[in-house]
Parts: C-alpha cells; structure tokens; sequence
C-alpha cells in the first residue's frame, strides 16, 4: 500500500508528511513531525493523554485517522504557550502541583483550554464533567480542578483588565 | 496485516460506489468505534469510506413540518449546540450527549452509534421511541427505514453491501421525549440498561400516543410496543406506568456479564422505564402549557 501525502496546519505552522492511511493523527504527530507532547495512554479514546483541537474541537488523536487531518487545522500542547511564557492553565498546574508523574498532563492542559476558551466561567461540576474523558491515577484529580478554576479566575481577571 | 486505503468522497454517490465496489470497505463517520476495532484487530476493513467529506452530511436541517435531518457526519456535540433540536428532542439529545467523554461526542455520530449495533448504543433507544427513521444509499438508490429496523443483533446491521445510512430522521415533536440510562459510574461508562420514551398528550392531559423502546437488556434495541400502550388513554398514574414496567421486564433477554446480571438488568429496566416516563410527562405538559399559553 502506498503512502499518502497529507498537507496540514499544526500550531499555526503548515505541516505536510507521508503516512500510511490507517496511520493515527497521532502517531502522525509524535513520529512525522516530532511533536511528543501528546500521549498515548490507552489508544482506544478513554484516557485522553493525546487530547489535540481538531477545527476547534477537541478530539483524541488516536481515534482520528492522519489523512483526515488534511486540510485541517490541528492544535496540541506545543502550542499552548508562547515562546518561553506559559500559559496561565500551564502556571496553575504547576503552582497547584496538579501533575506528579506529567503523563496525563498535556491532554489535561489541552482539553482545559478547550473548555475555558468557550467557557471562561465554568462551574467546578462544569469542569469535572468536561475533564470525564481526561483521566490521572497520580493526584486524585482535585488539584487539577483547582487549578483549572484558579486559570479560569486568572483569566478573567486578565480579560478585564485589557478591557 | 497491510494498511487500508483511505478514500474522502465529496459525494453519496462515490461513496456507494466505494463501498459496492469493495466488500470489506467500511464507512467511516467519527470513527469512535470503527478505529478503536481496527486497532484491537477485531474490525480489519480493506478500505475506509470517510463519509465527512460529503457535503450535507455533517450539519443539522429543519425539515418542513418541523421535522430535523441530521447529517451521518454529524458529531453529537453539534446536536446540542442546535436549539431547535434540543428543545424538541431533549431526551435524543441528551442521550447522544451521554456517549463517552466530550472528546468522544465531538467525533462520534449517531449514525455511526446506530451501524456499530451495540446492544447497549445510548441513542438508539431514544430515536426509535421517537419514531425516527433512516435514509440508507445504496448501489438501488435510497430507502427510508424505521431506526429499530438497522441493528440485526451485536455488531450486526441490516444494511445490504454498499449501502451506508446518510441521515437520520427526527418527525416534529407533538409531544415530549426522555432518556435515562444506568451505570455504576457518573461518566464514561456504557449502559447497564437504556430507556427512551415519546409521549404525546391530547386533550385533558391523556396521553394519546407513547412509545417505549429499551436497550441492553437485549441483542438489538427493542421498541416495547406493549409498553407504550400501557400508558396511552391514561394519565400515566402509577397503575399505568407498573403496567409500562411489567410489558418491558417481559420483553428483556438479557444476558449476564461483568455490567450487570440478567436478573438486576431486567429489574433496572422497569424502574428506568418509570423515571424516563415521568421526565417525559413533565416535559409534555410544560410543551403543552407553552403551546396553550
């Protein structure tokens, strides 16, 4: 079977490579383009540790074939900060110790901004529900949730003041 | 085992044609189900259909007279996001709505929860108790079928080579719907048993026309007919709803497995049927209310 080009966007940056068509978006990730901050836990779409936004929609990358990404604009945990500053979900994580082993971490950060950038005032059942498809066996989850109410404040705070 | 091909479509027609072409072709809509059983080797198609590049496929239409249309590309999440749709059919919605993680529902489809044929499917109790139909392509043309008509048993449909379901067909909402489901577990889980009900109500408040359809508790979704005549004429008091419970736990065949024994899925299905009744109740007379207002 011969490989397919697919041409993509990735962060912003357009990307092309050549994979075979059952080839996972994110095996296309970590492996054609060396973007290793998306995890495979489970490969089966319950653990979300590949948690990319796929068109705007977060997604397991696992589940999404590579050439369905064609044309598609892709955004992983690599683009999350800019440059060398973090993002605020990424500060919070950190001053809350929201990870111990950082596995689960990027799909956690990924799908917490996918919930903040539509929802900038979530409630703590909210972000619990919307975290269901992110699971963590090190910290018992509650610092993460703290820590994505704290982004959220955080946000907001800095949403009113550019105002 | 060598790679499929991976073919985009823009058309109905072209992807027909694919799959008639090709018998281990296999249509690929979210693909929640179809990769996770490429991955584990139990599914290894010889070719993938994406039916996401067809134009109309993905997207919600108000159909004249109130009905809706929905796309077979269509991801869950998009139900919800559709007012129209989700005021009608709170209890299809939600029951879409309650298929694995947020990430799951922006990728998964009805239709392609209805074509996996998963016994326990969280949206095919709720479409069929709302009488939804399907439009199945095929290398003949098109046909619409009733919901409850695609699933043949487990992992079984009964759609012929080279057909693919292309949408699903809600009617208007003349009255209410619902759907519960249990599991030991708040999310992520799969249903120990379903239970979706469509109540209309007339005049008075009777209910004039209810149907009650179930899942797990059974190798295919079953429509309880026996169950929805039990509530039609009356009020839906309690003598009507234990009549309701009594018609489902005579229509479960169960099976026993690490969810739930026959015995208890066949008790939850009674109790199930009770609870999703009484929220469709409620929710039929605040419709009526509304309407009357």
């Amino acid at each position: 079977m011969s490989k397919l080009l697919v041409s993509t966007t990735v962060n912003g940056d357009p990307q092309q490579f050549l994979c075979d068509p059952d080839t996972s978006l994110l095996d296309a990730l970590r492996e054609e383009m060396d973007l290793t901050g998306s995890k495979e836990g489970c490969g089966s779409g319950d653990c979300g540790a590949c948690t990319v936004v796929l068109d705007g929609k977060m997604v397991c990358s696992c589940l999404v074939l590579a050439p369905e990404a064609e044309g598609r604009q892709v955004s992983t945990i690599e683009g999350v900060a800019e440059g060398n500053q973090l993002h605020p979900i990424q500060r919070q994580f950190l001053e809350h110790g929201a990870l111990q082993c950082g596995f689960c971490t990027p799909g956690f950060i990924v799908a917490s901004k996918a919930l903040l950038d539509h929802n900038p005032d979530p409630s703590e059942t909210e972000v619990r529900y919307w975290l269901a498809g992110n699971l963590c066996r090190c910290t018992g989850y509650d610092k993460i949730v703290r820590a994505v109410m704290d982004a959220a404040a955080e946000l907001r705070q800095d949403r009113r003041t550019a105002a | 085992m060598s790679s499929p091909a991976y073919h985009a479509p823009e058309t109905i027609e072209q992807a027909v044609a694919l799959l008639a072409g090709d018998a281990g072709a296999r249509p690929l809509a979210g693909g929640t189900d179809l990769i996770v059983q490429m991955r584990s080797g139990r599914n290894a198609p010889s070719a993938i259909v994406d039916l996401k590049r067809i134009a109309g496929l993905s997207g919600i239409r108000a159909l004249p007279g109130g009905g809706f249309a929905i796309g077979a590309a269509t991801p869950c999440t998009a139900l919800k996001d559709d007012a129209a749709l989700a005021a009608a059919w709170p209890g299809v919605v939600e029951a879409a709505n309650l298929i694995g993680s947020v990430q799951v529902r922006n990728r998964a489809t009805m239709a392609g929860n209805l074509c996996n044929a998963s016994p326990a499917a969280d949206s095919v109790p709720a479409l069929v108790a709302a009488g939804a139909t399907c439009l199945v392509a095929g290398p003949n043309g098109q046909r619409e079928v009733p919901v409850e008509a695609i699933p043949a048993g487990p992992g079984k449909t009964s759609l012929a080579p080279g057909e693919v379901l292309v949408e699903i067909r809600l009617p208007a909402q003349l009255g209410a719907d619902a759907y519960l489901r249990s599991i030991p577990r708040s999310e992520m889980d799969i249903a120990v048993v379903g239970a979706g009900v469509s109540l209309v109500l007339g005049a008075g408040g009777v209910c004039t026309a209810a149907r009650v359809a179930i899942g797990a508790v059974a190798p295919t979704v079953v429509l309880v007919e026996a169950a929805g005549a039990a509530l039609i004429g009356g009020k839906l008091d309690d003598a009507a709803l234990e009549a309701a419970a009594d018609a489902v736990r005579a229509a479960c065949r169960p099976i026993d497995d690490k969810r739930g024994t026959a015995e208890y899925r066949t008790a939850m299905a009674g109790v199930l049927v009770k609870r999703t009744a009484k929220i469709a109740l409620e929710r039929a007379h605040k419709n009526q209310g509304r309407s009357q207002a």
